[in-house]
């Protein structure tokens, strides 16, 4: 029963707990917005996200603040965030 | 006809009924959870809406009809923009299910667990997240009590204060002199005096071309330096004056009946004067025993729990949040990793390391943004900057990159209204 139980709802909690510095994003990444000036985050491929913060992190994606935000997460905590937005509706 | 009962789906029904069970007792435990937050501005708001996504009853305490953001305000004493463009409700919040409680916390008791409203009555609660702002010390700078406030207003409060600097800056002849008294860290909005300071000079530019503006500084440094005094010199030539702490800028004394700041070394007379003040955190951080000796409120940096007081959180301005400046957008990003926090406690579930992000754009002019970014994390007690990431918009950098952060910034102003009180 407890092992039931367990792989029940244990995947629905994980998709739910946003992974650190996720939920910043959507402070200026608003989610929903057909003409915003940035773009939506929510929904996007990971794959997509995860490379423009390594372009970001490197200069090859020429930035204003994303350059300086990029560096703050690690290529693991980046596929972490991505793969939560992804999921988000 | 009734299908026969196979193992298969007696297993099958067992698992669906685990998970209602398992589903039922969560809901139930969560209902049964009280969650007060104090203060409806951009961090309250922003706790309340993630913590009931999270499913958990909210309670949310704000006395004001309607929330005037700080954010932005500097443009409506420069006349760029209405004071309606800040004025934001908890309409929507409360469509959405959180019970607004429309009144002011006075008193918290933390033994009891209990928020003390004006009326006289309560508000039990498993957890309280306190997001009161900041107040403005008027015991701080002799001369500043409210009486003066309404001759030299500070408008560090957005509202009918800055209305009454927008009006005095209008009236004020062609060669007047704007005299601002800015202030010793911490406080809210560290490139806010600043960005003030800029779009004043644009507007005196544009229609008071004679006139001047004085800065009377208690710090010898402040936000973005570099990035505005470029600016200034390159935007507003001979206009502003900033006199640095080192070179006799601090303000030790208001004579607000002879619209005049006192230094050590003299008086400063203005045709409109501003005071920025000292400030500290909101009166029911106070109350409620959260505040330090300094007027704000230490807090673990993983949970946002107060270290003087368990049970309670604090975020937003009011806290002490290391490296994390006191802005909207600070208050945004700790009001989500709060909730996460208090959930996750509620549930009994050990919260993870956040980690945050915040960013601020200043207006030097309407077609001219500049900005500062951090990412921080838990280090020895506080939240730190992440090495290596953050720092200000490069200082040589052509007018389409500043016009670009300036549409960021505004664009900044509409999401974050829109998450938060759309």
């Amino acid at each position: 029963m407890a092992v039931a139980t367990m792989t029940v709802t244990v995947p629905a909690m994980a998709q739910n707990v946003a992974p650190p510095g996720a939920t910043a994003c959507s402070g200026c990444h608003g989610p929903g917005i057909s003409d915003a000036v940035v773009p939506p985050l929510h929904g996007r491929p990971p794959g997509e996200i995860v490379g423009a913060m390594q372009d970001f992190r490197t200069g090859q994606r020429p930035a204003t603040v994303m350059d300086r935000i990029a560096k703050g997460f690690t290529d693991e905590e980046t596929r972490a965030i991505a793969s939560w937005l992804s999921q988000q509706p | 006809m009734p299908q026969a009962l196979t193992r298969r789906t007696l297993l099958k029904t067992a698992v669906v009924g685990a998970a209602a069970a398992a589903f039922s007792r969560r809901t139930a435990a969560q209902a049964s959870s009280k969650v007060v937050v104090v203060g409806g501005g951009f961090g309250g708001a922003t706790c309340a809406r993630e913590l009931q996504r999270a499913g958990f009853a909210i309670s949310l305490v704000e006395a004001n009809a309607v929330y005037t953001a700080c954010p932005f305000s500097n443009a409506v004493i420069a006349g760029l923009r209405p004071i309606e463009a800040q004025q934001l409700k908890l309409d929507a919040v409360e469509k959405g299910g959180i019970a607004v409680v429309r009144q002011r916390a006075t008193r918290v008791d933390p033994q009891a667990r209990r928020v003390i409203l004006a009326d006289g009555s309560s508000l039990d609660y498993d957890r309280l997240v306190l997001s009161p702002g900041i107040d403005i010390r008027f015991d701080a700078l002799p001369g500043y009590d409210e009486a003066a406030a309404a001759i030299m207003p500070h408008a560090w409060k957005a509202g009918e204060q800055t209305i009454l600097l927008r009006r005095q800056l209008e009236a004020m002849d062609d060669g007047g002199i704007f005299v601002m008294a800015a202030p010793a860290n911490p406080f809210r909005c560290p490139p806010g005096p600043y960005e003030r300071a800029s779009l004043v000079a644009h507007y005196l530019k544009t229609h008071k071309p004679r006139s001047k503006l004085l800065i009377l500084d208690a710090k010898d440094s402040f936000s973005k330096q570099r990035l505005f005094q470029a600016a200034w010199q390159d935007l507003y030539p001979g206009m502003i004056e900033w006199v640095s702490l080192s070179s006799g800028g601090k303000v030790i004394e208001v004579d607000a009946k002879a619209n005049t700041l006192v230094t050590d070394f003299g008086r400063h007379k203005g045709d409109v004067v501003n005071v920025i003040p000292p400030q500290r955190a909101g009166e029911i951080a106070q109350v409620a025993g959260v505040a330090d000796r300094t007027g704000w409120c230490p807090i673990d940096p993983v949970t946002f729990e107060s270290r003087l007081q368990p049970g309670i959180h604090v975020i937003g301005d009011a806290s002490i949040a290391g490296g994390m400046p006191k802005s909207a957008f600070s208050a945004n990003a700790q009001g989500k990793a709060c909730a996460a926090a208090v959930a996750g406690l509620l549930r009994g579930k050990a919260p993870a390391e956040p980690k945050l992000i915040n960013t601020c754009y200043s207006l030097v002019a309407p077609d001219y943004g500049i900005s500062v970014a951090g990412v921080y994390t838990p280090r020895n007690g506080l939240l730190a900057d992440v090495e290596g990431a953050g720092g200000t918009s490069p200082v040589n950098a052509p007018p389409s990159f500043r016009a670009q952060e300036a549409v960021y910034a505004e664009a900044w102003f509409q999401t974050i209204s829109r998450e938060v009180y759309g």
